[in-house]
């Protein structure tokens, strides 16, 4: 016996419990389920996702802290669970968008990006010699065929497309709160607020731009596409970026 | 002699109004001796795109099969339609992974691209053997005739032509563009794609 409570199933992951259960699995969602909140709200016009960046100490300089990222123009990405395990995501992540442009000329939809990110944490939990990933990803993207996105990728490598989806410490909390305020015609405006009041509700310490960090999907206008490619660069326009810290100040102060 | 003059051949794509056509010789030679007068060059990749696949003919039938592969582990790994100009991307990169070892064949595509208000819109390209691409407004041409049906599609292309009207201009260029090559030839057929059907006639040419 290994442990009291995973016993002799806890070590090797790829071995299965007599019960169906992969224990190093369910550690997994126990280090997302301890990370800070994040959240994910579609809206008709676009999508908002939302996390809290918590630090340690008051002499950690939070503007070096990036839990909101950028994969590629159209798609961006917030976690609950492990820093690092993040940042190596990100890093497969952008470099999978980046493949996908070298073969087809345009980033990957939603779906295709949130397929093979989901294929990497799937690996990671049959794979000798590694751990799962302790992350849960929520991914915001816009394409053409599909339009606005949001997914959830869990350590298990399971995803499931959300109206709106909470991860981490308050994530039953926050689910229940955003079930109430949730409907299908509400603003990208309206959906920052209510991302910001559910954030709000599990929030230790005071919620400032400092704290908070916010990534938005704008749906491109007809004239946005009918336009392009921007002339000299060749790129279309993005539509996925983060808010800067003046813009969340305003939001919360609104 | 050159392998991209080996088995000769030769295809031509244009632009119409709301459509598009792509037509090629049906000639398969040894060098100057005439083998079959039936050789397929353009393949339906997918319901709007054409793909015309002139050069060294162990190559169109690998190519062919590459990606017809490719075409369909898209579709069902993105459970969407192709679009044309993304086509055209793949094809380039296929061929500049064999960049210092290259497939011998100078791709010629065309299809109609859905735009973002849902209707079609005519679309061309071509690659040279190592994925070079090139969208062209009017015409694409490539094969052992290339410079003839340059020459002809340049005095009879012109803008805005109707489906029955862009098929007699793609057909009579490459008719008399392949007579004044001793590779190309041997009958030909045309395929006109419009919005909601392909025409696609055989030809007869002549046969010396």
């Amino acid at each position: 016996m290994a442990t009291a409570d995973g016993g002799a199933y806890s070590y090797s992951l790829t071995v299965f419990s007599p019960s169906g259960k992969l224990v190093q699995i369910e550690h997994a969602l126990a280090a997302v389920s301890s990370g800070t909140t994040s959240l994910g709200i579609k809206a008709s016009n676009g999508i908002v996702i939302a996390t809290e960046k918590k630090t340690s100490s008051i002499l950690i300089d939070d503007t070096m802290i990036d839990k909101v990222s950028v994969i590629c123009p159209n798609i961006g990405i917030v976690y609950s669970g492990m820093g690092p395990d993040f940042r190596v995501l990100v890093a497969k992540a952008r470099k999978s968008a980046q493949a996908y442009w070298k073969i087809y000329g345009e980033y990957p939809p939603t779906k295709v990006l949130v397929q093979e990110i989901a294929t990497i944490m799937q690996q990671a939990t049959q794979s000798g010699g590694v751990r799962p990933y302790g992350v849960s990803l929520l991914v915001a993207g816009w394409d053409i065929t599909r339009g606005p996105s949001l997914y959830q990728v869990d350590p298990s490598g399971s995803f499931w497309a959300w109206k709106a989806s909470a991860i981490g410490k308050n994530m039953v909390n926050a689910k229940t709160f955003l079930e109430k305020r949730y409907n299908d015609d509400i603003s990208l405006e309206d959906a920052i607020h209510t991302a910001l009041l559910t954030l709000k509700e599990g929030f230790e310490g005071h919620m400032t731009e400092k704290t908070i960090e916010i990534g938005v999907i704008t749906v491109p206008s007809d004239a946005d596409l009918a336009a392009g490619k921007i002339e000299g660069t060749g790129r279309v326009k993005p539509t996925f970026r983060k808010l800067t810290e003046e813009e969340v100040r305003d939001y919360l102060a609104m | 002699m050159s392998i991209m003059e080996y088995n000769g051949g030769s295809v031509i794509a244009m632009v119409g109004k709301d459509c598009v056509a792509i037509a090629s010789d049906l000639r398969l030679g040894n060098q100057a001796l005439g083998i079959s007068s039936n050789f397929q060059k353009i393949f339906q990749m997918t319901d709007r795109i054409f793909l015309g696949l002139p050069g060294l003919a162990t190559d169109v039938t690998t190519l062919k099969e590459t990606f017809r592969y490719r075409v369909n582990m898209y579709t069902i790994k993105e459970e969407r339609e192709l679009e044309p100009e993304t086509f055209a991307h793949m094809v380039s990169s296929a061929l500049y992974e064999r960049r210092f070892g290259p497939y011998f064949i100078e791709p010629v595509m065309c299809g109609l691209q859905k735009t973002h208000t849902g209707e079609y819109k005519p679309f061309i390209a071509a690659t040279d053997l190592i994925g070079c691409l090139n969208f062209a407004k009017d015409f694409v041409v490539a094969g052992t005739a290339s410079t003839k049906l340059y020459g002809v599609a340049e005095g009879l292309w012109e803008p805005d032509l109707e489906p029955e009207d862009l098929f007699e201009t793609c057909a009579q260029t490459l008719l008399n563009a392949v007579d004044r090559d001793a590779y190309s030839g041997w009958g030909a057929e045309v395929y006109v794609l419009t919005k909601d059907k392909v025409i696609r006639r055989t030809l007869k040419g002549r046969m010396d």
